[in-house]
Formats: structure tokens, sequence, C-alpha cells
């Protein structure tokens, strides 16, 4: 087991290094100096935030300096708002973020793995159907249309739950959370009934059953444990998936999180905060990947040889 | 996806009659055949929008400003007096290119890559599969909004940078279908003919393999569309005076208290959409027996 973790962390290393390396480059081809926006600036004053930027020494040399700083967490100052570094911005947004993620998270699950076990256990019946019907809409209404939707009904006809804002009023943080999460909530739902479908024909639980356990505790005890494994899978790229949808939802609900800001660092071409936030998401999806992997493999020990390979 | 495979003679009588079974059986489906139809129907509103638009697409009518859906305008008008339904079908026509164009590109690069790896074996496949797990890894979506800050919001590198996100797993299915024919005799013969690999890839693999290229095609089309309505909501995607479904939408959700009608139809056309595609996906995959391809 260590043996899998080790290979796996070392297979992050060049990931990360991947990432770096094209985002740093490729923001210092894009078109427009980060000073370009602001009006004639002295020439001194310039040749001052330059060199603050470090933006007066080779490239080389500013990528080697940038990793330097890396290795030991600082990701720089940011170009937009002078004075704040891109550490002090990532750590006033991501709290909300992973809290919104955490929610959205908890919503997927529940309802998903809920509606995707109670659909297998009676395959093709009423039971099966309404929720994997519900499913497959969940999967075809995008966030950016259930976030106007939800809002439109429940914050406007009904006036149920506030529009906007994130833990300015009671029950602002329903919405947002619900609308990142449905789609997910589909992916597990049918994740969960094919993994239980296949698990519960198996031979070990026909033998549970035959010992005369409860039905609910051969479900639960023993169906779950195999059943979820394709969920258990699906964590990691959804993480992923939370982290970029809460671009989008994070826009229309207005919540101050990582992935606003990141939209707004995108228009203000605040390229050092864009760079920075690229590499702090793609480190938190790249471990999370990892602990995705490793909690398979911890409950599948088939996987384990497998999952080191492409295959 | 539009290719038909190349029956010679010796393999025509075993080859139709697949294609025709799984034909058969997707006939049956119902639900796969109402979203082939109305796949079928957006497509071709989408290629005739110029001669059969209700109204010009930029004409405006300020004295009408936003108006509820009525005789003369069907599905109403946004805050300048300009035809929602015209609005909408010119949309259609960019959403549902970038849809089908970067799909092909995914197509394209996945099918090849996957092909010679899978073909070739040993370490260029190793080499090959380790750079699409590297890739895999990548926060991609980041990297797309990246790439439109970058190059500025280009719509032919919107194509291009969606296409070359969904590559990954089309390659690694192909991979898989390559390792599989190439055991098989047909394919040994080929070789023992001293016919050339791109040749054997080309005529003999690739043919072999499209049922689940077909269905994952399928399936790919729907997750790219809503890759280009994210992207145009943020406002990094598609610009004005073009638009698509998603910048509608956007548009919508703005004006959405009072004028619902504005984010409603444009909504409903893309989620009928998302139906559809992922319907005949579904209902191709039952036909053509390919296990494994989504979920």
């Amino acid at each position: 087991m260590w043996r899998f973790i080790g290979s796996r962390l070392l297979q992050a290393i060049p990931v990360l290094l991947v990432v770096i390396t094209v985002t740093f480059f490729l923001i210092r081809i894009a078109p427009g100096g980060p000073f370009s926006s602001e009006k004639a600036v002295i020439p001194e004053v310039k040749a001052a935030l330059e060199a603050q930027y470090r933006l007066d020494r080779p490239l080389l040399k500013q990528y080697i300096a940038y990793l330097g700083d890396l290795v030991q967490g600082d990701l720089g100052p940011s170009f937009k708002y002078p004075g704040r570094s891109v550490n002090e911005l990532i750590a006033a947004g991501f709290p909300v973020t992973a809290e919104l993620a955490l929610y959205a998270l908890l919503v997927a699950l529940s309802i998903g793995v809920g509606a995707g076990v109670v659909a297998s256990l009676r395959p093709n019946t009423a039971q099966d159907y309404i929720p994997m019907s519900a499913a497959m809409v969940g999967i075809c209404i995008p966030s950016l249309l259930l976030g106007p939707l939800l809002i439109l009904i429940f914050g406007i006809y009904l006036d149920w739950l506030p529009v906007s804002g994130w833990g300015d009023m009671p029950g602002d943080k329903i919405l947002p959370a619900v609308t990142l999460g449905a789609v997910y909530a589909a992916y597990i739902a049918r994740l969960s009934r094919a993994g239980m479908l296949e698990i519960m024909t198996q031979d070990y639980i026909r033998t549970a059953r035959a010992k005369g356990m409860p039905e609910w505790r051969v479900v639960v005890v023993h169906g779950l444990r195999g059943g979820l494994t394709p969920v258990v899978a699906f964590l990691g790229p959804a993480f992923a998936g939370l982290l970029s949808g809460s671009f989008v939802v994070e826009t229309i609900f207005q919540v101050p999180g990582l992935g606003r800001f990141y939209v707004q660092a995108a228009f203000n071409r605040d390229y050092t905060m864009i760079l920075g936030a690229t590499v702090f998401l793609s480190c938190l999806i790249v471990t999370f990947n990892l602990v995705s992997d490793v909690l398979n493999a911890w409950m599948n020990p088939r996987l384990r040889g497998r999952l080191g390979s492409s295959t | 996806m539009s290719t038909v495979p190349v029956h010679t003679l010796a393999d025509a009588e075993i080859g139709s009659s697949l294609w025709r079974d799984a034909w058969l059986r997707l006939r049956r489906n119902r639900l796969a055949l109402a979203g082939f139809a109305v796949l079928a129907l957006f497509i071709l509103v989408a290629i005739l929008t110029p001669w059969i638009a209700p109204y010009d697409y930029a004409q405006q009518n300020l004295d009408l400003g936003a108006a509820p859906p009525s005789a003369d305008h069907w599905l109403g008008t946004d805050i300048f007096g300009r035809d929602l339904l015209t609005q909408i079908m010119y949309g259609g026509r960019i959403s549902l290119a970038v849809g089908f164009i970067a799909t092909a590109v995914a197509l394209i690069i996945g099918v090849g890559w996957g092909a010679i790896a899978g073909y070739a074996g040993g370490r260029a496949d190793a080499v090959m599969m380790r750079l699409v797990d590297i890739l895999y890894a990548l926060p991609f979506m980041i990297f797309i909004v990246l790439l439109m800050v970058v190059f500025g919001r280009n719509l032919l590198l919107l194509f291009l940078a969606i296409g070359a996100v969904e590559w990954l797993t089309m390659a690694r299915i192909m991979r898989a279908q390559v390792q599989s024919l190439r055991q098989q005799e047909f394919v040994e013969a080929a070789v023992s003919l001293g016919l050339s690999p791109l040749v054997i890839i080309w005529r003999h693999v690739i043919p072999n393999a499209l049922g689940p290229i077909i269905v994952y095609t399928t399936l790919t089309i729907p997750s790219v569309m809503l890759l280009e309505a994210f992207l145009s909501f943020l406002g990094l995607g598609v610009q004005p005076p073009e638009t698509s479904w998603g910048l509608l939408i956007s548009f919508g959700a703005e004006t959405m208290e009072e004028y619902p009608w504005l984010l409603f139809f444009p909504g409903l056309v893309l989620a009928l959409t998302l139906f559809a595609l992922n319907f005949l996906g579904d209902g191709l995959r039952d036909a053509l027996d390919v296990r494994g391809a989504k979920d």
C-alpha cells in the first residue's frame, strides 16, 4: 500500500511541473503587459515596478526565481491589486470555495447514492425509472441554467431563499450548493446504481442472504462497500469538476470565492493571480485525484496493482 | 462519423448484417429515435438559418423593446427588440458547430494517437499512454480559461482548445480496441501479406473499432457543447455580436426577473439538445453493444 502511494506521489511531481511551466510561459506570451492599462507611467516608476515584479530580468531567471518562491509557498504579488499578495487573495477566496464545494459534494453524495441504491434494489420498475429519469434531467440541465432557474423559482416567485451572497443571510448557501451539486448527484446516482446492480448478483451477497441476514444489512454492510467503488473512483474527477464548476456558480450567486476571483483575474489580466491560482488549483486537483485513487485501492484491493498503469 | 466503413466483397456479408442488426436494435429504442429526430431537426434548421430565419439577425426595434411571445415574434424579443427565435437560430449554428467541430478534432487526434500507440505496443505505447496519463491529471477547465485569456477570445481557438481536451478518453478507448484487434487472425494475415502498418490500421483496424468510437463521439458532443456554454456564460467564449446558446442564457439570466422568456427559451433548446444527444448516445451504446464507453 505504501509503495502504491509512493509511486502515485512520484507521478504527481512531473504533472505539477508541467502545469507550472506551461502556465508560466503562456502568461508571458500573452498580449499586453501588466501595466499597459495604466496611463503613461513615469519611466523611473515603471522601472521600479518592473524590478519589484522581476520583469527586468531574463525570462529564464524569472522562471527559476518563481520556482524558488513556489517551493517556499510564495505565489508572489498581485498585478492588479498592488500591495496584496496572491497568497492573501487565495487565502481569502479559497475557504469560501472549499465550503461551497464541500456542501455541493454532500448534496451530490446524499442524493446521488440514495437515489442510485434505491433504484438498484428494484430494477426496471417505477422505483428504478423515476430516480433515473430525474438523473437524466439533472445531467441535461447545466448549472448555468439551473442556477438562474432556481433563483427565479425559489428566490423570486416563491421568495423562500436569498438569491445571492454567502453567509450574509440564513439560507443563502442552499441554492449555490444545490446548483453546484446537482449534476454530480445525477452522475453519482447512475454510477451507484450500476455498481450496486453488479455487486448484488455476486456469490458473497447470496451467502450473506443465505445466512439469514436481514436485507438492509446485506445492502448496507456488504453491498455498499463493493457497489460504491465506481463512486469513490469518480470523486477525484468530481472534485476537479466542482472547482471549475464553482466559476459559474460563484458568478451567478455572487459568492466571494476563488472561482469568482479567477474569472475576475482573467478579465483584469491579473497575470500573477491567474498563474498563482492555476498552480494552487492544480496542486489541489492532483492531490485530490491521489486521495481518490488511494481510497479506491483501499476499498478494493484488486485494483492496487493495476491503478498505477494506464489501462 | 459520417464515413461508412468500406466493405470489400469479402466482408460484405458479415459486415452489413452486423450494422443492420445494430440499426434494428436502435429502431426499437424510441427515446434514441426521438433524440435522433430532434437533433436532425436542429441541425437542419442551423444549416438553413440564413434563408429561413424570420427576421434579420441584427435588426433592432427599440420602440418594441423586450416583448413576450406573440404572433409576430413567436419566442418574444430581447431588450433591443431583436427577435429571440432568430437569435436562438443563429446561436445554435455556433453552439452546434463548436460541438461537432471540436468533437471532430478530438476524434481525429484521439483515434490516431490511440491506434498508433495500441498497434506499436512496447516502449512507444508506454511513452504515448504515459503522456495521456499526465494530461489526464491536468485541470483542463482552468487551462481553457487560461488559453482564452492569453490568446484573446477567438472562436477558432475555442474549437481547438476544447477539442484538445476531449481526445484523451478517445485515445484510451481506441488503444484498448486496437490491442484486442491486433491479436485477431485477419490482422495477422494482413501483416503476413506485407501490408504497411498504416494501411493495416486504416483499412482493417479502425473499421472494426467503429462501434465504440461512434458511441463515444455521440457522448462527447454534449460535453463539448456544455464547455462552450460554460465559457460563453462567463464572457470568455463567443463574443457579441456573434451569439451562442450559452451567451443567450447568460443575457437571459441578467434580465430574467422582468423578461423570463429570454432565459427560458435558450435554456430549453440547450437542454433539449443535450437530452437528444444523451439519449441517442445511450441508444447507440445498447444497439452496438458497447460496454464501458461511459459510466
